[in-house]
C-alpha cells in the first residue's frame, strides 16, 4: 500500500475548496469592475494610507508574536515539568476560553479596560493611577497575545513533551549547564514548535480586523480593516482582492524566511 | 488498496449525504416567506403571530449593515422574499433594477402610514411603487447633563477641547461625514471634492478628542457614564434615558440626517404574495405598536401612533421631532460607486491619521 | 523552593489573563440590568429566558453539529494526508504544505469571500452545507498541522523493524504510528472543534437565509445590544466543559487507585 495515497481525498478537498477560490481572488484582484485586465488594484496598497496601515500592522502583530513567544515558551516549560500525567488537561485548560465566543470575550476585555470598566474601579479602590489604554494600540496588542497566545503554547508544549528527557540528562552527564542545555538542545529540538506557534500568532495577528474595532474604538486602522472595508463598506471586490493578494504574498515572504531557520527545512511552508 | 477504496467510499458517501441535504434545503414551500432584516428590528412575538393568523411559514434572517446586505441580495446566492433596507440602499436596487413593484391591493393596511413619510420616502422611491416605511429616525448627539456645562444644540460641540476623550462618534462613513458636513453648513449629500475635503480636514482636526469610533455600542457606553456627549440614532434616546437619566437626546440645530427604514420585495423573491401580506400584516396599528414598544424607533403608522398609551412616549421631541426642527433635515441619496469610493478614501484617510 | 514558587506564580497570572474575560462575562450573566455597563443586581432570570428562547437554542443546535461534524471530517481526511505527506519526497511535500497554509495564511474574510464566490459561481444553494464545507475546509489544516510534528518524531525504524517482524503495513500502521501520533490527532481534532465553533468572519459569509449559528445571532446582536441569554449560554456551555475535563481528567486516577 502506498501512504502517499492517503492524502489523495485532502488533494481533492484542497483543489474544491482552497485552489479554486483562490483563483477566483486573483481573477477579481487582477481585474477591474467590467472585467478588464489590471494591476491598479495591487498597486492600491502603495497608496499612503495603506503602506500606513500595513506597517502599523506589521508592528502590532510583531510586537504581538514575540510577546506572545516571551510568554509561551516558559510556560510550555513549566507545564512539561509539572509532568501532568495526562497532557490533554493542559491542552483543553488552553482551549476551553475558547468555548465562550470570541465576539464575547473581546467586548468582556472592553468592560474590564474601560474607564469606568472594573480594573480601573479596582485600582482605584487601592488609589492606584488609573490604566488608560483602551483605545490605543497597546489595548490591541493585549487583545491579541490574550487571544492567540494558547497557539503559541500548545504548539511548542506538544513538541517538549515529546523530547525524551534522556537526551536532556545525557547533556547535564556531559557537563553542559542549565543554559547550555536549553540553547544546545532542548531549543533546536523545539524548533518547529516555535515556528508553528509563531506562524499561527503572526497570521491572524496580521489580519484581524475585529479586535482593533473593538480595543481601537476603531481610530487605529489596520490592513485588516482596510480590507473588510473594501468587501462590506465599499463593495469594491476587486481592490479587495487586490489588496488580499499583497497581503498573502507578504505572509508567504515572511514564512519562507523564517522558514530557513528552520533545520529540517520541515517548516510550515 | 482496499483501505484506500474504502477512504473514497466514505467521501463520496459524505459528500453525496451533504448533497442531499443541500437539495432538501432548495425545496421552497409555498407557505413560506423569506424575510431579511436588520438584527433586533422585530418584537419576534410578532412573527410568530403573523404564522398563527395566515400559516405562514416564516424564515427569517438577519444583516448588520446595509452594504453587508446589498450583495448578498444582489448576488442572487439567496432569494429572499422581503427585505428592510435604508433609504439609499433602496434608490440604489432601484437603480440596480433589484426590486419588484408591490401590489398594493395586497397591502391595504398601507392607509395606516402616515402621507408625510411615504412623501419623503419618494426622495429615494419617487412614485412609491416599491417601498413601505417601517421605522424612521434622526441622527443626533447624546449627551450627559452632569458631564457638560452649556445648552448643547450644535454639532460644534464636538469640536471642543474640553471634552478630549469624552466623544464617541458614528464609525460608519456617511454618518461621520453628514456631521461634519452638515456642520459646515453643506449638504449631506455633497459630491462636491472641495466640500468633502473640508469636512475631511474637519473630522481629522476632531480625531484627537475622540475617545472611539463605534456604532452600537455608543448606547452601552453612554449608559456607563464611559463619555459626555455621543453621536446616536434617535431610536436610542429612549432607551438609554431609562437606564441613565442624566442623558438627553437632541437634534442639533444645523440639521441632520432623517432617515428610513423600508420593506422591499426584491425581484428573485420566489412567495411575493406571502411578502405582501407580512408587510401588510406589519402596517396593521396593533401590531405597528408593539414592534414600536419593542425596538423603540419611531414608527410612521399613524394609527399605531395614537394608540401609544404613555402620553410623554407619544409627544417625545426625540421620538417625533415636530416640522421645524427636521426643516435643515436631509435624507441620505444613494450618490454612485464612485462617489461611495471617494468617501471611503477619505474616510480611511481620516482613520489612518 | 525558589523556582518552584516563581513557577506557580507565573502560572497564576497566566491564568488570570486568559480566565479574566471569562470570569467578566459569568458575572454579566448574573446581571439583571440589560446592559452590561450597569450591575443591577443579581438575577438568574436570563438563565430560564434562555430555555425559551427558540432562535438561540436553534442557533446553539446548528453550532455544535456543524462543529462536531466538520471536526470529525476534517480530522479522518486531515490525518490521513499528513501520513500521506509525510512519506513524499521533499518537493511534493513543500508543495502540499504550502496548500495547507493557504486557509492559514489567509485573512478570515478573504477565506469567506472566496467561499462564497466559488458557491455563487456554482450555483450552490447557501444553507447548513455551505457553512459545513467551508469549515472542514479551514479545520483540515489544523488538524494537519497538528499531526505532522508528531510524525516528524517518528523514528522510521521502528515501522520498518515491525515490517521486518513480520507484521503487515497496515497492522504496522494501526500498532506503531497511530499510536505516536494519537496525541496529535486528538488535539487537532479538538481544535477543529474549537475552531469550528468559535468562527464568526468565515461563517457570516457562507450561511444563507434563515440559519445562524451562535457567533452570527452575536454578531447581528451587537448591533441592539447582546442579549443577556447569550452570557447565560455561554456560562453554561463554559461550565458544562470544565464539568466534563475535570471527569475525564479524575476517571483514569479512580482506576489505578482500584
Amino acid at each position: 500500500m502506498n501512504k502517499k495515497l492517503l492524502s489523495a481525498p485532502y488533494l481533492l478537498w484542497a483543489v474544491s475548496f482552497i485552489i479554486i477560490p483562490l483563483i477566483m481572488i486573483f481573477y477579481y484582484g487582477l481585474t477591474d469592475k467590467s472585467g478588464g485586465f489590471t494591476f491598479s488594484n495591487i498597486l492600491e496598497i502603495s497608496t499612503s494610507i495603506n503602506v500606513k496601515a500595513l506597517l502599523l500592522s506589521l508592528l502590532l502583530s510583531l510586537i504581538s508574536t514575540l510577546i506572545c513567544l516571551l510568554l509561551a515558551y516558559p510556560l510550555a516549560m513549566i507545564l512539561n515539568n509539572l509532568n501532568v500525567n495526562q497532557n490533554s488537561f493542559v491542552v483543553l485548560i488552553f482551549i476551553l476560553p475558547m468555548w465562550m465566543n470570541f465576539l464575547l470575550r473581546t467586548l468582556a476585555w472592553q468592560t474590564l479596560l474601560e474607564k469606568t470598566g472594573v480594573i480601573n474601579n479596582a485600582l482605584a479602590f487601592f488609589h492606584l493611577p488609573s490604566l488608560n489604554i483602551i483605545n490605543t494600540p497597546y489595548a490591541i496588542v493585549l487583545g491579541m497575545v490574550y487571544n492567540f497566545l494558547p497557539f503559541m503554547v500548545l504548539p511548542i508544549y506538544n513538541i517538549l513533551i515529546k523530547i525524551d528527557p534522556n537526551v536532556i540528562n545525557a547533556a547535564r552527564d556531559l557537563g553542559a549547564n542549565g543554559l547550555q542545555t536549553f540553547c544546545k538542545v532542548i531549543l533546536p529540538l523545539s524548533w518547529p514548535g516555535v515556528i508553528s506557534g509563531i506562524t499561527m500568532v503572526f497570521v491572524p495577528s496580521l489580519t484581524t480586523f475585529v479586535i482593533s474595532d473593538l480595543l481601537g474604538g476603531s481610530k487605529i486602522l489596520l490592513i485588516g480593516n482596510v480590507i473588510e472595508q473594501k468587501f462590506t463598506q465599499a463593495n469594491n471586490w476587486n481592490v479587495g482582492s487586490g489588496l488580499s493578494l499583497v497581503l498573502m504574498i507578504f505572509i508567504l515572504v515572511s514564512m519562507a524566511i523564517l522558514s530557513k531557520y528552520d533545520k529540517d527545512g520541515e517548516g510550515l511552508i | 488498496m482496499k483501505k484506500l477504496i474504502v477512504l473514497f467510499t466514505a467521501t463520496a458517501i459524505i459528500v453525496s449525504s451533504l448533497a442531499g441535504c443541500a437539495g432538501k434545503n432548495s425545496v421552497s414551500d409555498a407557505e413560506k416567506v423569506y424575510v431579511y432584516n436588520w438584527g433586533e428590528y422585530i418584537d419576534p412575538e410578532v412573527i410568530d403571530m403573523f404564522t398563527e393568523e395566515t400559516g405562514i411559514e416564516v424564515v427569517y434572517d438577519e444583516f448588520e449593515t446595509n452594504e453587508i446586505m446589498y450583495p448578498k441580495v444582489a448576488s442572487g446566492g439567496v432569494s429572499y422574499d422581503v427585505v428592510c433596507p435604508s433609504d439609499y440602499m433602496i434608490e440604489h436596487m432601484i437603480q440596480e433594477d433589484l426590486l419588484a413593484e408591490l401590489n398594493y391591493d395586497n397591502i391595504p393596511n398601507i392607509a395606516n402610514i402616515d402621507e408625510t413619510y411615504l412623501e419623503q420616502s419618494k426622495q429615494f422611491d419617487p412614485e412609491n411603487k416599491y417601498s413601505v416605511p417601517y421605522c424612521w429616525g434622526t441622527v443626533g448627539i447624546l449627551y450627559n447633563k452632569t458631564m457638560v456645562d452649556e445648552p448643547i444644540d450644535s454639532w460644534s460641540v464636538l469640536w471642543d477641547e474640553k471634552y478630549k476623550d469624552n466623544i464617541l462618534m458614528q464609525d460608519s462613513v456617511r454618518d461621520a461625514f453628514a456631521v461634519a458636513l452638515k456642520s459646515l453648513g453643506y449638504s449631506l449629500n455633497s459630491t462636491d471634492e472641495l466640500e468633502l475635503n473640508e469636512a475631511k480636514d474637519l473630522l481629522i482636526q476632531q480625531k484627537p478628542l475622540v475617545q472611539a469610533y463605534v456604532i452600537d455600542q455608543v448606547r452601552d457606553k453612554m449608559i456607563g457614564n464611559e463619555a459626555a456627549l455621543g453621536v446616536i440614532y434617535s431610536g436610542e434616546a429612549n432607551y438609554t434615558q431609562k437606564e441613565n437619566s442624566d442623558l438627553v437626546y437632541v437634534v442639533p440645530k444645523e440639521g441632520t440626517n432623517v432617515w428610513i427604514d423600508s420593506w422591499v420585495i426584491p425581484k428573485n423573491a420566489e412567495h411575493k404574495e406571502n411578502a405582501e401580506a407580512f408587510i401588510n400584516f406589519l402596517c396593521r396599528a396593533d401590531i405597528a405598536l408593539k414592534n414600536f414598544e419593542y425596538i423603540t424607533y419611531s414608527t410612521p403608522n399613524k394609527a399605531a401612533r395614537e394608540l401609544i398609551e404613555d402620553d410623554a412616549l407619544k409627544n417625545s421631541i426625540a421620538l417625533f421631532p415636530d416640522a421645524d426642527t427636521l426643516k435643515n433635515c436631509e435624507t441620505f441619496k444613494y450618490l454612485g460607486a464612485d462617489n461611495d469610493e471617494l468617501y471611503s478614501t477619505l474616510w480611511n484617510e481620516v482613520k489612518s491619521n | 523552593m525558589m523556582k518552584k514558587f516563581f513557577c506557580k506564580f507565573y502560572l497564576a497570572m497566566i491564568f488570570i489573563l486568559l480566565y479574566a474575560p471569562i470570569v467578566t462575562l459569568i458575572v454579566l450573566s448574573f446581571n439583571a440590568s440589560k446592559t452590561r455597563a450597569k450591575w443591577g443586581g443579581f438575577t438568574l432570570k436570563w438563565y430560564s429566558s434562555l430555555f425559551q428562547n427558540e432562535a438561540i437554542m436553534d442557533a446553539l443546535y446548528n453550532t455544535i453539529t456543524i462543529a462536531l461534524i466538520s471536526a470529525l471530517i476534517a480530522t479522518f481526511v486531515g490525518t490521513a494526508a499528513s501520513i500521506g505527506i509525510a512519506s513524499m519526497s521533499r518537493h511534493f511535500k513543500t508543495i502540499f504544505m504550502s496548500i495547507t497554509n493557504i486557509p492559514m495564511l489567509n485573512a478570515d474574510i478573504v477565506t469567506g469571500i472566496s467561499l462564497m464566490l466559488l458557491f455563487i459561481a456554482f450555483g450552490v444553494k447557501f444553507g447548513f452545507a455551505t457553512i459545513l464545507l467551508a469549515h472542514i475546509t479551514f479545520n483540515i489544516p489544523y488538524v494537519i498541522l497538528s499531526v505532522m510534528p508528531k510524525l516528524r518524531q517518528i523514528d522510521s525504524n521502528i515501522y520498518d523493524a515491525a515490517l521486518d517482524l513480520g507484521a503487515s503495513p497496515i497492522y504496522a500502521f494501526f500498532k506503531v504510528i497511530i499510536p505516536d501520533i494519537l496525541p496529535g490527532i486528538l488535539s487537532g481534532f479538538l481544535l477543529s472543534f474549537t475552531m469550528s465553533l468559535d468562527d464568526f468572519i468565515i461563517t457570516h459569509f457562507t450561511k444563507g437565509s434563515g440559519i445562524d449559528t451562535l457567533s452570527t445571532k452575536i454578531y447581528a446582536e451587537v448591533r441592539k445590544g447582546i442579549k443577556p441569554e447569550m452570557y447565560a449560554l455561554s456560562t453554561l456551555l463554559f461550565v458544562s466543559v470544565l464539568i466534563l475535563l475535570i471527569a475525564v481528567n479524575k476517571a483514569p486516577k479512580q482506576r489505578k487507585e482500584n
